[in-house]
């Protein structure tokens, strides 16, 4: 009986090394991009099957989606009113994901560009202020020449709200002392 | 009948009396110590990953701003990192045929995932919310430090609980306006806890005993 008893405490005491165990901290779940050993590539997310549409993301409105009409031609207009909050939100954006290529002021010396990154043409040019606004929206959203698509980084009002940015800033490039407030022209120093 | 202890065993008893409160003390002191060190929390370690990546380079030397990669971090629970086309945004131009970016290649060409390694890894009983911080005025900087000077990527605080507490107990001391969330360095132009509360109000941020209540992280 005696060595019964001996022989329990010591199973106990085992068991209480059992407890060092993190089966709390690392729970059998999936969280975001843990690996998977069931699926062959790894991967716990699982690509959607070609084909499937997210329910609510049928993208029925062709110009907010794409910037081009029913012609298949790029819009000249925006597919929601273009306030101010749009245009921060726009600027906000486009100094996040435009800006190292880019720059702030559109023309193209964004430090990527510094470091050996093809030049993008300037915004400031005659033929890329005549483009309609769907134009630029799907350069965002599919990439044009050197630059690569930005639809995966960028949702679609965001992508809009940079394009009404990059409008304001081709008017900021052209812009004259006339377009100033006659009574807030003296606070612009050395203003001709 | 025969003394059983000598009178020098006296000592012993002494010693061991005493003793036993020094020693009880040095081992709480000692597992103190070690549960709140680097050592357990693991801060302060640089992971080797499978391509040596730099925020020092790309934060602090090119001024790439957080959510040029990070890009849920304001929208959702994980701040996401990228997917390898974003490094192929510039790497397919700059750095063409360095090797120690053929992993990144490799991976765009064969579609196979990089396996970075995890840096900061909460338990899985605790909800976090990258989002819900980011939008009510808590900097990337103020729980993952001076990201911008990292070449490796270390984990910066010890994410232990007390640690999450010491916010939530005490929001005024962080909160930052939500517009410099991803600026490293940032100074308060002002007074912190008086701009943090003004914050608090304008972001409506709920007071300590909701912010400390279990089911706020343990849900």
């Amino acid at each position: 009986m005696r060595t019964n008893s001996k022989l329990g405490a010591i199973v106990l005491s085992l068991a209480g090394l059992v407890a060092c165990r993190q089966d709390m901290h690392d729970q059998p779940k999936y969280i975001p991009l843990r690996p998977s050993t069931f699926f062959a590539d790894g991967r716990s997310a699982r690509p959607t099957v070609e084909g499937t549409v997210s329910r609510g993301h049928l993208n029925e409105d062709t110009v907010l989606h794409t910037g081009k009409g029913a012609d298949g031609k790029p819009v000249n207009e925006f597919p929601f009113a273009v306030t101010k909050e749009v245009i921060l939100r726009g600027q906000q954006r486009f100094n996040v994901y435009c800006t190292p290529c880019h720059d702030r002021t559109g023309n193209g010396n964004g430090m990527i560009v510094r470091r050996g990154y093809r030049h993008p043409p300037s915004y400031h040019s005659d033929r890329l202020r005549q483009v309609p606004h769907g134009y630029i929206f799907d350069v965002i959203t599919n990439g044009f020449g050197a630059m690569p698509d930005y639809a995966a980084q960028i949702p679609v009002e965001d992508r809009w709200a940079i394009v009404a940015y990059i409008r304001a800033l081709q008017l900021s490039q052209q812009a004259s002392i006339n377009d100033v407030p006659a009574e807030a022209r003296g606070q612009l120093g050395g203003a001709k | 009948m025969a003394q059983i202890f000598k009178k020098t065993t006296n000592y012993f008893a002494q010693t061991m009396v005493f003793g036993a409160v020094v020693v009880v003390g040095l081992l709480g002191w000692a597992v103190d110590r070690t549960s709140r060190s680097d050592y357990t929390t693991r801060a302060h370690l640089e992971r080797e990953q499978p391509v040596p990546f730099s925020h020092a380079h790309h934060v602090g030397g090119l001024g790439v701003d957080c959510r040029y990669c990070h890009t849920s971090v304001e929208t959702s629970s994980f701040a996401g990192i990228p997917p390898t086309k974003t490094c192929m945004n510039c790497h397919s131009q700059i750095w063409l045929t360095s090797p120690t970016l053929e992993p990144v290649r490799a991976s765009f060409r064969t579609n196979k995932s990089i396996n970075w390694v995890r840096v900061h890894d909460l338990p899985d009983f605790v909800y976090f919310n990258h989002g819900i911080h980011v939008n009510k005025g808590v900097g990337c900087e103020t729980c993952h430090g001076r990201v911008d000077k990292m070449p490796l990527t270390a984990q910066e605080n010890s994410l232990q609980m007390e640690w999450c507490l010491n916010c939530h107990r005490n929001p005024e001391k962080y909160i930052r306006p939500r517009e410099f969330s991803t600026t490293m360095g940032y100074e308060p132009n002002g007074d912190q806890e008086e701009i943090g509360k003004k914050l608090i109000a304008e972001y409506k941020i709920q007071d300590a005993r909701a912010l400390t209540s279990c089911s706020t992280c343990h849900r």
